[in-house]
């Protein structure tokens, strides 16, 4: 098994958390690892990116050979066509529908769907309002990796062991919540 | 021992602490500030009393950790690669006076440049002190290879130099650790005279670094980080440090049957490198970052059978990458997928509520009636001030240059002479240049935008909040121009005022413009919730 995933998005967007998640998970089930992330300047409001890589094999790159990768996992719609050049042709885009406008020549929200769904196989989520209803729109990321969770290859009880384990420590309502944003995720993906 | 994700920043500071160190010295720098944020955080090092606060700057870093090794403790320090430039008068000297307790420099290099200046390549700085350099590939062996250089350097009482590129430093990955050894004993050198550099004892201290080559040219001939992946066909890899993983990546993706060597412990073995490259007549040379020891096999007059950066084989600059290692290989990926025109670049830039905004809004205004608007910048977030819609800063140099190239610009005439510096950077190297200034009569304004943090590196301590006024003050500027401004939007008109008043002064004048960092406010208040 081997599954190559770009996270990306805006940096404060909360893609360190979904890689988190699946780092715990793969890691309880005795799989490799390798997650590389962005620090420093980049993370000032600007593009963000995580390369992810999960396998029960010697994984030796760090970063995703362009081509290769299984899903691009986006919290925007613009930062997932951002990677496109890494996604495997046979590969998805999993992205939320909101845009986060930082820049004055952000490009009109129909033409970006529309690429994106000329491009490739594609789950378009609409996060915001799944977050909300999950209880918190700082849950956006979570369901976002619900949404993202049929394409990992990973139990849907392991990535949900994993959100427990990664939240305990901020309490129970915590937790919850985002088990809760997690599975409208999901159930979004699935109903697609 | 238990597994645990790491980055490879983190599996160096696990393995310090690990080691048995008694301090770390660091300034923050991207790539290198999460090793020694990690042990800050680090219940291990609290229990066993491990020092971990933020140095000035590098180079009090780098003494520090020498002073500590001198009294027979084991020291860790950090930095990026400039961070080097900075600490290499101790760095070089340290190579004469050799070290008593295990002392192991950490340098993180930024090839790409995502986060810095230059991509310069600090194992030029390994070869040029003659020191040991250890350049790990993943994250495992960068803890072992981490516990290794402690013990290498009390065996040839030398600092060994550990360095990490961006992509192993903020990558993560399983870390399974190893017992842990305890901290030395307070044991003073009693080998005096090797620690007093006088031309004397220097030419003693330099001839037995230079007897200690062939011994540290062992090590790397029998070092298990050096090692021979065999492969058939007469083409061959030379893979360093994180090279081998790209290149590793590529031989197994695409089935390809060639024999690697892999190095990561410097100097060159000589005969291990012999005995491999006499065998083949065409070998790709995989090094992340300056083509240092490629140059060295290819000698002056060139070989052909040596391929890599200097002949395009791989590009001259950048971090490498599974991509350009496949085609350097000869392999035919499917990689023409280019970015939609439709995506637009998005930079980063200074955050909403950035106190640095509202300075920039009133320097800006307050430059407006000048024909000259020349502002000397200096490197933090404020940097971005560089950028639309700002377009505030003239230049950024390096650390504290914005204080004395709006001196060196004032002595040739140019009026007004304004630079803008954060209060981390001021503290760093911004001082000993307003001394300058003050003891030349220069006529500049000098704005500290303190925010009372190390914002650009993730908000670390600073090593003067609360002490500029008295700084300024004590090294000579006149108490009538230091003058405290708060930027805030309401203060907008004041402000222009205050800072076209210091522009018009003929003297030396400090404006300690005041308002913490919006990211590190709100972690505070978190904090003060819970």
């Amino acid at each position: 098994m081997q599954k190559n995933i770009i996270i990306s998005g805006v940096g404060g967007q909360g893609i360190l958390t979904i890689a988190s998640i699946i780092d715990l998970a793969a890691m309880n089930l005795g799989l490799n690892v390798k997650q590389a992330e962005v620090h420093g300047m980049s993370q000032r409001g600007g593009a963000v990116e995580s390369h992810l890589r999960i396998s029960s094999e010697e994984i030796f790159s760090d970063l995703i050979p362009k081509g290769k990768a299984d899903i691009i996992l986006s919290i925007e719609p613009m930062e997932s066509l951002r990677y496109l050049p890494f996604l495997s042709p046979d590969g998805v885009i999993v992205t939320a529908t909101e845009p986060y406008v930082n820049i004055p020549n952000y490009p009109e929200l129909d033409e970006l769907l529309k690429t994106i769904a000329d491009s490739t196989k594609h789950i378009f989520v609409n996060a915001d309002s799944l977050a909300k209803e999950a209880g918190s729109a700082k849950s956006y990321n979570v369901v976002m990796l619900g949404a993202a969770a049929p394409y990992l290859e990973i139990a849907v009880e392991e990535l949900e062991k994993a959100i427990e384990m990664l939240f305990l420590l901020k309490g129970k309502e915590m937790v919850d919540m985002n088990i809760k944003a997690f599975r409208l995720g999901l159930e979004s993906a699935l109903n697609t | 021992m238990n597994k645990q994700l790491l980055l490879g920043a983190e599996a160096i500071a696990q393995a310090a602490l690990d080691a048995g160190i008694s301090g770390v010295y660091a300034y923050p720098g991207t790539p290198s500030t999460e090793i020694t944020q990690f042990i800050q955080q680090s219940s291990q090092a609290r229990e066993s009393g491990v020092r971990s606060k933020w140095s000035v700057n590098e180079k009090t870093a780098y003494e520090a950790a020498l002073g500590m090794s001198y009294a027979g403790k084991r020291a860790l320090v950090c930095m990026k690669h400039v961070g080097l430039n900075v600490a290499a008068d101790a760095f070089m000297n340290s190579a004469i006076t050799g070290v008593h307790g295990g002392l192991v420099i950490v340098v993180a290099d930024d090839p790409s440049m995502h986060s810095s200046q230059n991509e310069q390549d600090s194992r030029v700085y390994g070869k040029f002190a003659m020191l040991p350099v250890l350049e790990p590939s993943n994250q495992q062996e960068t803890y072992d290879i981490v516990r290794y250089a402690f013990n290498l350097s009390e065996d040839v009482k030398l600092p060994v130099l550990l360095r990490i590129p961006t992509r192993l430093s903020h990558s993560r990955s399983v870390v399974v650790r190893t017992e842990a050894t305890p901290q030395n004993q307070l044991d003073p050198t009693q080998e005096k005279n090797k620690w007093i550099l006088l031309p004397v004892n220097a030419r003693k201290g330099y001839h037995s670094l230079l007897e200690k080559q062939t011994q540290l040219e062992n090590f790397s001939e029998f070092s298990k980080f050096n090692k021979v992946i065999s492969g058939a066909g007469d083409k061959a890899v030379i893979a360093f440090g994180i090279g081998y993983n790209y290149v590793m990546e590529v031989i197994k993706t695409y089935n390809l049957n060639m024999p690697v060597l892999k190095l990561s412990q410097y100097p060159l073995p000589e005969q291990k490198i012999r005995d491999f490259t006499e065998k083949y007549q065409d070998i790709l040379i995989a090094e992340e970052g300056y083509p240092v020891y490629e140059e060295l096999l290819k000698g002056f007059f060139g070989n052909s059978k040596f391929r890599g950066r200097l002949d395009g084989a791989l590009p001259r600059t950048g971090e490498l990458s599974p991509n350009v290692l496949a085609k350097a290989l000869g392999v035919k990926t499917n990689d023409e997928q280019t970015v939609p025109s439709v995506v637009a670049p998005r930079p980063p830039m200074l955050c909403q509520g950035c106190s640095h905004r509202d300075l920039f809004d009133a320097l800006i205004q307050a430059m407006e009636s000048y024909p000259q608007r020349h502002v000397f910048g200096d490197i933090g977030c404020y940097t971005l001030g560089a950028l639309p819609p700002y377009n505030a800063i003239s230049t950024c140099v390096d650390m504290g240059a914005s204080v004395t190239m709006a001196k060196g610009a004032a002595d040739a005439g140019l009026f007004p002479a304004v630079a803008v510096i954060g209060d981390s950077t001021f503290t760093h190297s911004g001082i000993t240049g307003l001394l300058d200034a003050v003891n030349d009569g220069s006529a500049v304004t000098v704005i500290i935008s303190d925010n009372e943090t190390t914002a650009m590196t993730g908000g670390q301590d600073s090593s003067g909040s609360g002490k500029y006024y008295d700084i300024c003050k004590g090294i000579g500027v006149d108490e009538k121009h230091i003058r405290q401004i708060v930027p805030l939007k309401r203060n907008f008109e004041e402000n222009v005022k205050v800072l076209k008043e210091e522009f018009e002064y003929k003297g030396v004048s400090v404006i300690i413009s005041q308002r913490e960092c919006v990211q590190t406010a709100v972690k505070s208040k978190k904090k003060a919730a819970r």
